[in-house]
């Protein structure tokens, strides 16, 4: 048991403000269940009154998209000197830009699928279907969309026919300016959860995905039932190292700090490829984090509160 | 997933709904949500209202009531819709946990799998979610700027008895409709009765705004031209309180003694504490003033609306000019998709409720419901110049790809009850 007050930050603006309030309201009743005092706080124009006035013993950012996972709350969290759980405002940026941490990793030599980032500009200025040929050509078929930056799959597509790629873009670019454009590996997609501990980042069971539709868009993410979990993941031994490598790889060279969880998928071929890491991960009752704790015996609270006095002692 | 019902198939969690989220911030405008602005309310008389009626009558309050209803309210309603033409016995009424449990109670009495509902397009989207409800499948009929189009209807109803199925009843709402403001003009009232009689199809109207009238116009309920073919639902929602939830269905003896029933089993009876309450304001309370207070508020808010429309659209956009009821129905620019640009909306801290919902058919795409009944003038007309900055960013974006169909998304598309 834990006698900590934390502030749960949960909400914000983002498009995943839904998701987020979940989020944040199963944290805190997990923290609350090992003795912890929480408030559960909006990252709105109160927040900074809030943290002055009532200084919290940490806080833990239950955020999605925007704000809470690209740096900025980390940043002012360090600016006023206010203990938190998870990563350092710059390698959040690292982790929260899906480009930028593709490349470090693939320079580190992980495997990851091969991907272009572009712009609405570049379509607008050198012609959308030439260059839309061009990424056909490049990345081939099926390819996965994506807004550069952002989670839940908002905005996020498999294009399997070059005509229907005008569209997907569209879609895509609805969420942001940018996107990612990624060759997509039909395989087992995976999502493996790291937690810093006393001897180190430590690895939990490796969640499998098997959405009944084929892709794991928001619906099948967010309605109980529609997707297939197996935790721990219905891996031989040898992949379930390659993949707990990777999470590790990704968590230590990104540089993240007291909890990641990072999404892949195992080629046909049995390659693990790198897809994305989160800073903020999902802590709803359909989300992968609380699958994995569960799998591994330990309680959600359990491991949080221990995440909150790593935050706290690091202050000291 | 398998041991749900198939009539779960659209109750799936819903990226457009998700972002509805964020409209509860003030840094939002939100045009999407249908909320009554009950900050027009006599609060203090209230509180003094609902203490009396506890110390008074609270063992009525408390208890179990008929399914019904409790007999004085029936009988002040009768005297409402007197108000629009009706003359009504209280025996007929139902008093129902809103009109939206009228209405699943009357889709549940009538309705088989497979059975026709015509309902005009676009429609309220809390009635096409209760016909989904009972699977039926609901076949629009067009409106014009006077509203149902008779011509239409006539060949809606050729077109499905053609494809051999049944039509149960047309669902309209005449006046002010939810989602296209526009209302059905007097002159066609007659005709429409008289299409559907023809055809032995029931009426069933639904009349939530029809004392909203910006001009304190109040138009003949279809109700009170035919008393034996149409079944009015009613409510007090936007007269007065809708959290109360206390609304009504009128309907012929037959039908409404089936409606006793199916509500006894569903409910068994509408809280008594609300009858009671609703009941006490109308004897107490000046609520005709309260309405005409809320008919300027919300006229005040339509003309922001409408100005503001004028001044910030880009060209190729067209939209309704309601004379009552809470919203207008926006047409943009061929290519534009609705539901696609709402994120880029959201982004830009503005909120508007998509067309396609309020569609059965996938029709849609190129309209959206804004509503003026919840932010003040000044927050309309700022939501209003933020939409057309991303109408103007989207257009931009289907400059580069081309006009295009927009992506097929699970779950429900329109805003939950409370969304602001």
């Amino acid at each position: 048991m834990s006698d900590q007050w934390v502030a749960v930050l949960a909400g914000g603006l983002s498009h995943e403000r839904e998701v987020s309030l979940r989020s944040g309201r199963r944290l805190s009743a997990a923290l609350r269940g090992v003795g912890m005092t929480v408030d559960e706080w909006d990252a709105d124009a109160n927040l900074l009154t809030r943290l002055r006035e009532h200084r919290p013993d940490a806080v833990v950012i239950a955020l999605h998209g925007g704000a809470g996972e690209n740096g900025s709350v980390q940043s002012v969290l360090e600016m006023l000197g206010v203990p938190y759980v998870g990563t350092d405002p710059r390698a959040c940026r690292r982790a929260w830009d899906k480009p930028t941490a593709k490349a470090e990793l693939a320079r580190a030599g992980l495997a990851t699928p091969d991907w272009v980032v572009l712009p609405h500009a570049t379509f607008r200025e050198l012609g959308a279907q030439a260059v839309l040929d061009a990424m056909v050509e490049s990345l081939g078929l099926p390819l996965m969309l994506k807004p550069d930056q952002g989670g839940s799959a908002l905005g996020a597509q498999v294009v399997r026919d070059a005509a229907a790629l005008p569209a997907a873009m569209v879609a895509c670019l609805a969420y942001g300016e940018t996107v990612l454009a990624e060759r997509f590996i039909e395989g087992v997609e995976v999502a493996v959860t790291v937690i810093d501990g006393p001897e180190g980042p430590e690895v939990l069971p490796a969640v499998e995905i098997r959405p009944e539709s084929g892709v794991y868009d928001y619906t099948a993410r967010y309605t109980a039932g529609l997707t297939d979990f197996h935790a721990p993941a219905r891996l031989d031994r040898a992949t379930a190292a390659a993949v707990s490598e990777l999470a590790v790889s990704a968590h230590r060279l990104l540089g993240l700090r007291d909890v990641s969880r990072t999404d892949a998928v195992i080629a046909p071929d049995g390659t693990v490829h790198f897809l994305e890491v989160n800073v903020s991960p999902g802590l709803t009752e359909t989300s992968l984090l609380p699958m994995a704790v569960e799998a591994s015996g330990r309680s959600l609270g359990e491991i949080y509160a221990g995440l909150v006095d790593r935050a706290v002692a690091r202050s000291i | 997933m398998r041991r749900y019902a198939q009539r779960t198939a659209g109750m799936t969690a819903s990226e457009i709904r998700a972002l509805f989220s964020v409209a509860s911030r003030p840094e939002v405008v939100s045009l999407a949500g249908g909320m009554p602005y009950l900050a027009a309310l006599p609060l203090d008389s209230l509180s003094a209202e609902v203490g009396q009626l506890i110390a008074e009558d609270g063992l009525v309050a408390l208890q179990y009531g008929s399914a019904q209803g409790i007999p004085e309210l029936r009988e002040q309603i009768c005297e409402i819709m007197a108000l629009e033409g009706i003359s009504a016995h209280p025996d007929d009424v139902v008093v129902t946990v809103g009109s939206q449990m009228a209405l699943d109670m009357v889709t549940r009495i009538f309705c088989d799998p497979g059975d026709v509902v015509l309902a005009e397009g676009p429609s309220y989207v809390g009635a096409l979610g209760s016909f989904a409800a009972y699977q039926a499948q609901v076949v629009h009929v067009t409106m014009d700027e006077h509203g149902l189009v008779p011509s239409a209807l006539r060949e809606a109803l050729a077109s499905v008895a053609a494809s051999g199925r049944r039509v149960k009843f047309l669902y309209t709402i005449p006046n002010f409709q939810n989602p296209a403001g526009v209302t059905l003009a007097v002159e066609r009232r007659a005709e429409v009765l008289e299409i559907c009689a023809q055809h032995g199809v029931l009426v069933v109207e639904d009349n939530p705004y029809g004392l909203l009238g910006f001009d304190g116009q109040i138009y003949p309920a279809l109700r009170s031209l035919d008393a034996d073919n149409v079944v009015y639902l009613g409510s007090f929602s936007k007269t007065f309180a809708s959290g109360l939830r206390v609304g009504w269905v009128l309907a012929p003896h037959a039908v409404r003694e089936k409606l006793v029933l199916a509500a006894e089993s569903a409910t068994l009876c509408p809280p008594t504490m609300n009858q009671l309450m609703v009941s006490r304001y109308l004897a107490t309370h000046d609520w005709k003033g309260q309405i005409k207070t809320y008919r300027e508020a919300y006229r005040e808010r339509r003309d922001a609306m409408l100005s503001a429309l004028d001044q910030y659209m880009p060209a190729g956009c067209t939209w309704t000019k309601p004379d009552g009821g809470f919203y207008v129905w926006v047409t943009v620019p061929e290519g534009v998709n609705t539901k696609a640009m709402l994120p880029r909306a959201v982004t830009q801290r503005v909120a508007y409720a998509s067309g396609t919902g309020f569609y059965a058919d996938r029709l849609g795409s190129r309209q959206m419901r804004l509503s003026y009944c919840y932010p003040t003038p000044e927050r309309i007309r700022e939501g209003v110049r933020r939409l057309a900055n991303v109408l103007g960013d989207e257009l931009e974006l289907y400059n580069t790809f081309g006009s295009m169909a927009g992506r097929e998304v699970s779950g429900p598309e329109s805003p939950s009850p409370n969304t602001a």
